[in-house]
């Protein structure tokens, strides 16, 4: 038997289901299933760019361009379908994940080869994508009726009544978690952002772990990327727009430590949907959604404040009667 | 003789005459040119001559006034900013702070409010935002890259509470005097504005304890500390002085729009960032100048103004200023490389 | 005078050596940290590395596995040129280390921990995380270590994060086993074990390297010895052929009898007091006083809690309870900034994280704690930084090309003495010198225990914190024992006797009647 320990996770989970109850109160329906299916593919594109993050964040890094990385994606898959509308959605899919993942190794490069803090190439590189879709589009809206409806319908095409996009993010759940818990790269991960030093002790390459980490997320921002464009059938230089600070905080409210080497995929997840959960949430409560800017706000602060508090370093316990919390016979 | 030569003499129990330390090796005039600023102000002279030569309207004294505007506000945060990033923190709620200090200032100006007291609320709600990231960070021990990023969606989520999709416009007319009035021909009150804190904030980091603290603070805080440094006070000085310069930010960029929305600096604490990163502030703390900061405030300007001279659109001005903060920190590490 | 190195090869070893390095050189910027060293390690047999801080020892080490690459020269396993391009390859090769610090995970598992870069694999190539359990439990129980190898290492204490990176060690089929300090963070119970650990190793055949600077252990579980100086080879051979002496003359050089300064304590009046200090997990019940002129050891072993009662006496934490007097006046001190003011100054033990800002250049190291004095209102002034620099460097006697210098480019030595400078320039009335001669070279730290006695003839008062019994013997007027957080002894006089000092510091006839 597992002990049955108040984990992060466990919290988490709690304080969703609190946050559903409260909204159930005033307004029962949101939490039928339908519903919940719908608030779970609303949030779908968030859980796989949090994802991505969380990797990046385990190796000590931050990436500030996944939404740009996103528009970019999603940019160039809108304009080859405005040239070639009946390309099989296969290919589309590939030139999303391949153009993702070459954006990432972008970012993953400066920081491996060059030793760039991860913080000033992906703010450098967010501003660079956004540029480039703009000099791509000429600045123009690619817009529904110019999209070909093949292009449109795959996030839409359901199985056993869930949409696609939903069981896009389940597949990357699924994958992400079997890549962190079963694999010598996804342990790594955490090996080289728990103690970095320790990492090169092990054999492991503390630069390249990092740009594998930005391929990953990159790689999942360019699937975003395509589900986010066919899903609001609409792509321009400003789509997603300040997501990556929704996607950071997913990460953080998830559990993620900041400092790397921590965190898990459940935890992540469940960040992602609490989030998703209060965008949806407001309108049906009857509170204006420009609440919800500062409550996410308020969530990241105190899930970081949570954090802390857990991880607070104490004193070394040198006397015996406060190893044995009493006083020695 | 090397510098890591340890006394294996046979001397060791004996005492030598004192040995003779020169103070220096390089003279200031060695260090002035070997050093990055030197490298930036290159850059920005470069740009300056491409200018010239790209647009007969730049080098009027009026376009170059209007030049000034693209980067003051964003350099008297960017002062502060350095000096937080020198020991080790981040705030990236600046332009979040811009917009709630702009919101409290709309509103006092709707209930009627003269302009000497929305100046004071202006700065108290950057005072106010800055304590705020301060404690969070100083008193609970909170990593500041995730305490600002919750507060940067706090401060403009409060704005947004109050504003919606709404505006505030009824700034008095004295009150425009700050973003768009002149203090004598061409120089506008920001210029001066920017030029006083410039010469302020160079002396404060690099002429005083305080600012030899920041630097210590930055390259080691737990040896700082040691040494009797007051750590937490200095760097809850350094937010509270950040809060405080984006209100100021905040008085000039409403006071030049004249008007408040929510979305008001969006975006602007990474140019920020930028500014400071391409002064060569060390992002990882430590080292930095404020001279620096200036002259990587006027290469950005620069950039920007004669790009948009050129008629090339904003976003496309940022792949240059994004090209830039990567492409000089990757520079030297190249040729670094290259050189083996 | 030169030593003479006839001892080289004297003695012809038994059997093929596993790992044999020849000729191997290290270079780095501006240092040559390997010139030509030559190591040979046989199965079965512990081989003990000795040699000064400095010689090339952790160069060796990181070479053997895998982490730094030779610049010359050739390793050669069984007889065969090899190469170890990454931690890997070495691992792979059968060469495992015990790291002088440990180099772990704390939010990993403890079977992981073990495993981490050559875990069991299922048939689909995943991580086999129940055989990693098991096969980490069995290591575990084989050291007789009683570890749940599924909890976290953050979990566990120092040393059973010791036994972790020892089982680690053992996971990987090792033909040649690095040990680089091992028993640096060990109690002396634990460091019986480790021997126990040695002895079955070398019964099970396999080749041993024992780094090592004390020479009780040395000569307790070494077979043979190789000896480094300076980043050079200066001799090796069998360990029952030579003595103590030998070997220390071969590290320097020259004989070196350790020979502190002699002194006659002149005890001025009471300068320090403390009563009933109290923290509640760190330390209880410290009384003592300090006179002027006095130097005053507190000895224990790692862990006693001395330096955490140093650090909560200036400031860096808060006791629960306790007072202290200066002068006879009571003074509260809740920082070190107060520390200083009331003239009491503390150089601590870990010298790069505490006590140098290493990137910073050392007139300003030196001045940092005098900022108040040098400055006018709050003003830096340079000339007066550059002349407090200069006058307590010199004093010193510190080596380095200029005081612009930064700290980070000196020798540990050097460092010591920017450290020790940067707080005497404070003008203080109280030092306490945590560990002062940790990890620097002998004639640094003769030159310090020389330092400590001028001062105190000088009228400060002095505390050395120091785990080393001769410098605590050679150099303390008297000597506080604690052990557990307490304070179990003071000695003085003839009663100062190694035998006395490590009695109680080890508790020895005091459980044995529970």
């Amino acid at each position: 038997m597992i002990p049955f320990r108040l984990t992060r996770e466990v919290l988490l989970a709690f304080a969703l289901l609190v946050l559903l109850v409260l909204v159930a109160t005033r307004f029962p329906g949101f939490v039928a299933p339908s519903n919940l299916a719908a608030v779970f593919n609303d949030t779908s594109a968030l859980i796989i760019l949090a994802l991505g993050q969380f990797i990046v964040i385990l190796t000590r890094c931050i990436d500030l361009s996944v939404a740009a990385n996103l528009a970019l994606t999603g940019m160039v898959c809108a304009l080859l379908n405005t040239v070639a509308p009946d390309l099989p959605i296969v290919f589309t899919l590939g030139l999303a994940l391949a153009l993702g993942a070459t954006l990432g190794a972008v970012n993953g490069f400066f920081v491996w080869k060059l030793d760039i803090p991860p913080i000033v190439v992906t703010l450098g590189t967010m501003v660079i994508f956004r540029g480039i879709i703009f000099l791509i589009s000429d600045g123009q809206w690619v817009n529904a009726h110019e999209m070909s409806p093949r292009f449109t319908a795959f996030p839409r095409y359901e199985i056993l009544g869930i949409p696609m996009l939903s069981w896009c993010a389940v597949l990357v759940i699924a994958l992400v978690y079997v890549l962190v818990t079963r694999t010598s790269l996804g342990r790594s991960f955490f090996a080289v952002g728990g103690n970095p030093h320790a990492a090169v002790y092990t054999g492991i390459d503390v630069g390249r772990t990092q740009f594998l980490a930005f391929v990953i997320s990159g790689t999942l921002a360019g699937l975003a990327g395509y589900l986010w464009v066919s899903r609001y059938a609409v792509a321009y230089v400003d789509i997603a727009g300040g997501f990556e600070l929704d996607v950071v905080a997913a990460c953080v409210i998830g559990g993620a430590a900041i400092s790397g080497g921590a965190g898990s995929v459940f935890g992540i997840v469940l960040g992602a949907l609490f989030l998703g959960v209060i965008k949806n949430a407001l309108p049906v409560v009857d509170i204006s959604p420009f609440w919800q800017l500062a409550i996410s706000g308020s969530a990241i602060i105190i899930a970081v404040a949570l954090n802390a508090r857990s991880g607070r370093a104490k004193g070394r316990i040198i006397l015996r009667k406060a190893e044995h919390a009493h006083e020695p016979v | 003789m090397s510098l890591s030569e340890t006394a294996l003499s046979p001397a060791a129990t004996q005492r030598r005459d004192p040995r003779q330390i020169p103070d220096r090796l390089t003279t200031r005039g060695q260090r002035v040119l070997k050093s990055w600023e030197a490298l930036l102000l290159l850059v920005g002279i470069a740009i300056f001559i491409a200018n010239c030569f790209a647009s007969p309207y730049f080098l009027s004294p009026w376009s170059l006034s209007d030049a000034t505007f693209n980067f003051t506000e964003k350099a008297m945060i960017a002062f502060a900013m350095a000096l937080l990033i020198i020991s080790g923190e981040i705030d990236l709620s600046v332009a979040a702070i811009i917009a709630l200090a702009s919101t409290a200032m709309g509103a006092a100006a709707t209930a009627g409010f003269g302009t000497p007291v929305l100046v004071g609320i202006g700065l108290g709600t950057g005072l106010l935002c800055g304590v705020f990231n301060g404690v969070l960070v100083t008193r609970l021990g909170l990593p500041s890259i995730v305490v600002t990023i919750g507060t940067m969606s706090l401060f403009r989520g409060l704005s947004y509470i109050v504003l919606g999709d709404g505006a505030y416009r009824g700034y008095p007319e004295s009150f425009a005097f700050f973003g768009q009035g002149y203090v004598f021909w061409v120089v506008s009150f920001e210029f001066v504005l920017f030029a006083v804190l410039a010469v302020i904030f160079t002396v404060l980091l690099h002429k005083t304890n305080f600012g030899r603290a920041v630097f210590s603070i930055g390259n080691n805080a737990t040896a700082s500390l040691f040494s009797g440094v007051r750590v937490p006070r200095v760097k809850m000085m350094l937010f509270l002085l950040t809060g405080v310069m984006s209100g100021v930010a905040a008085i000039c960029l409403t006071s030049r729009l004249g008007s408040t929305r929510p979305s008001i600096g969006l975006g602007m604490e990474l140019e920020v960032v930028t500014m400071v990163v391409l002064g060569g502030v060390s992002i990882l703390g430590g080292s930095g100048s404020i001279p620096g900061v200036v002259i990587a405030a006027f290469v950005l300007g620069l950039l920007t103004f004669g790009l948009g001279l050129l008629n090339v659109p904003g976003i496309v001005i940022s792949i240059f200023t994004g090209a830039l903060l990567i492409g000089v920190i990757a520079l030297p590490r190249l040729i670094q490389k290259w050189r083996g | 005078m030169p030593y003479d190195t006839t001892y080289s090869g004297a003695q012809p070893p038994a059997g093929a050596p596993i790992l044999a390095l020849n000729g191997i050189e290290k270079v780095f910027p501006g240092v040559k940290a390997l010139d030509g060293v030559n190591l040979s390690l046989y199965p079965g047999q512990v081989t003990a590395l000795v040699g000064e801080n400095g010689a090339g020892k952790s160069t060796i080490v990181k070479i053997l596995t895998g982490i730094y690459q030779p610049d010359g020269g050739q390793i050669l396993l069984n007889g065969a040129p090899i190469a170890f391009p990454t931690a890997q390859h070495a691992a792979a090769a059968g060469v495992t280390a015990i790291h002088q610090e440990t180099v772990l995970f704390d939010e990993l598992t403890v079977a992981e921990n073990i495993f981490l870069g050559h875990a069991p694999r299922t048939r689909l190539g995943l991580l086999d995380w129940r055989a990693m359990r098991r096969d980490a439990q069995a290591i575990l129980t084989s050291i007789g270590a009683d570890i749940d190898p599924g909890v976290k290492l953050a979990e566990l204490g120092i040393a059973s994060k010791h036994l972790v990176a020892i089982s680690r060690a053992l996971s990987i089929d090792a033909r040649v086993v690095v040990m680089d300090e091992p028993t640096a963070a060990l109690s002396h119970k634990e460091i019986h074990e480790l021997y126990e650990l040695v002895e079955k190793l070398k019964a099970q055949g396999k080749a041993i390297l024992f780094i090592s600077h004390k020479f009780d252990e040395i000569f307790r579980i070494a077979d043979r010895y190789t000896v480094f100086r300076d980043g050079q080879f200066v001799a090796e051979g069998r360990i029952d052929e030579v003595s103590e002496g030998d070997l220390v003359q071969m590290m320097v050089g020259r004989s070196v009898d350790q020979v502190f300064p002699q002194r006659t304590p002149t005890l001025g009046e009471e300068i320090l007091t403390v009563a009933g200090y109290a923290h509640p997990t760190e330390f209880e019940d410290i009384n003592f006083t300090l006179r002027r002129g006095e130097i005053l050891g507190f000895y224990g072993l790692v862990g006693a809690g001395r330096s955490e009662f140093m650090q909560s006496l200036i400031g860096i934490t808060r006791p629960s309870k306790g007072a202290v007097k200066i002068e006879g006046h009571v003074r509260i001190i809740r920082s070190p900034a107060e520390a200083i003011r009331e003239g009491i100054v503390y150089v601590p033990e870990d010298r790069g994280k505490q006590g140098a800002i290493t990137a910073m250049p050392i007139f300003q190291n030196v001045t940092l704690p005098s900022l108040a004095h040098t400055s006018r209102n709050g003003f830096l002034q340079l000339a007066e930084e550059f002349d407090l620099a200069r006058e307590y460097t010199q004093r010193l006697d510190l080596r380095a090309a200029s005081l612009d210098t930064p700290v980070g480019s000196l020798s540990g030595g050097n460092q010591q003495k920017v450290v020790i400078a940067k707080w005497l320039a404070t003008k203080p009335r109280v030092i306490i010198l945590d560990e002062p001669t940790k990890g620097i070279d002998i004639g640094s730290k003769a030159a310090v225990h020389e330092f400590m006695a001028e001062l105190a003839a000088e009228g400060l008062a002095v505390i050395m914190v120091s785990s080393e019994l001769p410098e605590i013997l050679g150099m303390s007027d008297r000597v506080i024992v604690m052990r557990e957080g307490r304070i179990v002894a003071e000695v003085s006089g003839d009663e100062m006797t190694p035998q006395t000092l490590v009695r109680h510091a080890a508790g020895i006839g005091q459980e044995d009647a529970a």
